[in-house]
């Protein structure tokens, strides 16, 4: 009889890495390692804090929309990001963390959230550039995540970029409806697109050669495609859409470019990004500040809401007792 | 024979016709309270209620369309839904004082809703029966968003009245808080009053109000507040000092673009 005598760490590693080179997905059950579980939890806590941050900038707006119509959908989007949070708190639980230890990472600035959410919303145009520019970035960087290596955050994917690209949509309309407007109107669609339009070219990360995790997270089957790779879908996209809405794109070097088949785009000022990131944003301690007064100001709600359940809890099972 | 301090004078377009006084009351509760309720979006206690108050305030301001449009038609001067949410002032607005009043804390805001949801409640279910069509159709719609708001509702004041002190005390207070605001949904208005067919009758509302939420108090181990003054005059346009603020920031963009369109 033949022993297998290889050790289980590298039989089950051996396992782990046929079935990501198979495309089958890893469940929670399943043997992991340690740095992949790492990883997927980092990356799945910032894309939830991203959606609950997210939700500051519109939810500036709510109160101010210009027509009923666009309240009602501004208010279902902001909802939305709050139920992509919920599903990708969730998906991290899986992984052996909860949702209250990631949140106060969150709070205490431990885990980080998309920068671009750290620049204000300033008109009513911000809204229609957030939702073409910002969610159509969001969209480029998610839709491969779809087929994740880890099946609960790839699931998850799927039904966030559904709604995703109807927020895209609607970006684009609100800027469309702004452009063909008055000309005060189409003023404030091109300036909410000349200070969003760097920003969202951030939001793909640093350029391939300067990327820490990319390399681990593609062969995980994690990431499916680079930094730049992405970056330059976007570009490639976005233009046409821009002429489309007959607005400009802050970037005297845009131009087609016939050898490469794409569009070349200027140098990205990546010192912007490093200072955004390290804090010195227009908007950092104020979505922090926010998310932490709501949290702490609803504690008092959270402990009740416990105290009713144990209390509860506790006059159900003695009711059962006495039944039985 | 003394006249009811109740009878404050009538808005400053008495040629309104009942119909529209009432489709408008209706409405401006559901957008004003939809209003406030946005507020709370990234500030509430948990994610699960930025959602759900999300969700309230979404349903509210669906019927507050429905209403504003039907009102806009049957006054037959060319004003949408827009034109009446973004471009009357203060004393043209109908809605009862209670919707205007700030959001404060968490109970506060429960208390409200408690109290709103479950005047809706019955509101719709009276509805129904509706000969104005558009009433008819919306309450019947409407009736199951409702009977999901006053749940929401109910199940926080049995949390927070029957869960820590803290929150019992809180709770206690925001009902405190909202009480003076009470008798004016349920106090006889003269445009209901003209539409026997159309309209419900306030007053008639309040008996199967009061059975609900007394009920809901009590297992809450909370008690009816008994207030020293009561709110009165929405519906003719007289508000708290609250919504002259409230209003301009729902208003500026849209009057800062005469004829624009979003």
């Amino acid at each position: 009889m033949q022993v297998d005598d290889t050790p289980t760490q590298e039989r089950l590693q051996a396992r782990f890495d046929r079935m990501v080179a198979d495309e089958v997905r890893i469940e929670p059950r399943d043997w992991m390692p340690e740095g992949y579980r790492r990883t997927l939890i980092r990356q799945i806590a910032q894309h939830a804090h991203s959606e609950i941050i997210g939700m500051q900038p519109e939810g500036n707006w709510i109160t101010r929309a210009p027509s009923l119509r666009r309240k009602a959908i501004l208010m279902a989007k902001v909802q939305d990001e709050a139920g992509h949070g919920l599903y990708l708190y969730s998906a991290a639980e899986t992984l052996g963390v909860d949702r209250e230890e990631l949140l106060d990472l969150l709070h205490s600035g431990k885990q980080k959230y998309s920068s671009i959410f750290n620049y204000p919303t300033l008109t009513w145009a911000d809204m229609g550039a957030i939702g073409w520019l910002v969610d159509g970035a969001a969209i480029m960087n998610q839709v491969p995540l779809c087929r994740c290596s880890y099946g609960p955050y790839g699931r998850a994917m799927v039904r966030i970029c559904k709604e995703e690209s109807f927020h895209q949509r609607q970006g684009f309309e609100i800027l469309h409806t702004l452009s063909h407007g008055t000309p005060a109107q189409k003023a404030m669609a091109q300036d909410a697109v000349d200070r969003f339009w760097w920003p969202s070219l951030m939001m793909f990360g640093p350029p391939d050669s300067a990327s820490t995790h990319s390399e681990r997270s593609m062969a995980w089957g994690i990431k499916r495609f680079s930094n730049d790779e992405l970056r330059q879908r976007f570009v490639d996209m976005t233009v046409p859409q821009a002429e489309a809405l007959g607005l400009t794109l802050p970037d005297p070097d845009l131009r087609w470019d016939e050898e490469s088949g794409h569009y070349a785009f200027g140098e990205i000022d990546w010192s912007e990004l490093d200072r955004v990131i390290r804090g010195d944003g227009p908007c950092n301690a104020q979505r922090i500040e926010r998310r932490r007064t709501a949290h702490e100001e609803g504690a008092w709600v959270r402990e009740s809401a416990a105290a009713y359940a144990r209390k509860h809890a506790a006059t159900s099972s003695a009711a059962g007792e006495t039944a039985a | 024979m003394s006249t009811p301090a109740a009878a404050p004078r009538e808005a400053p377009t008495p040629t309104t016709p009942p119909l529209v006084a009432y489709l408008l009351g209706l409405g401006d509760d559901a957008l004003i309270l939809a209003q406030r309720l946005g507020e709370w979006i990234t500030r509430a206690p948990q994610i699960e209620e930025d959602i759900a108050l999300g969700n309230i305030a979404l349903d509210l301001l669906g019927q507050a369309r429905v209403l504003l449009t039907r009102a806009g038609e049957v006054e037959g001067a060319g004003r949408d839904e827009d034109a009446l949410a973004y471009l009357r002032d203060e004393r043209e607005f109908r809605n009862v004082c209670l919707v205007e009043i700030p959001n404060g804390d968490f109970a506060v805001t429960m208390a409200r809703q408690l109290v709103f949801s479950a005047y809706q409640y019955e509101l719709w279910t009276a509805l129904r029966h509706s000969g104005e069509p558009v009433l008819a159709d919306l309450a019947a719609k409407a009736l199951k968003e409702v009977a999901y708001h006053r749940d929401h509702a109910t199940q926080w004041v049995l949390r927070l009245g029957d869960g820590t002190d803290e929150g019992h005390r809180r709770m206690q207070a925001g009902l405190d808080r909202v009480w003076p605001y009470v008798d004016e949904l349920f106090t006889p208005d003269d445009a209901a009053a003209q539409l026997p067919g159309e309209a419900a009758d306030p007053a008639a509302l309040r008996a199967r109000w009061t059975a609900y939420v007394e009920d809901v108090i009590a297992r809450a181990t909370l008690t009816v507040p008994t207030p020293t003054w009561h709110s009165r005059g929405g519906r003719a346009g007289l508000h708290t000092e609250h919504l002259g603020h409230l209003l301009p920031q729902m208003q500026h963009l849209h009057r800062a673009h005469p004829g624009a369109r979003w």
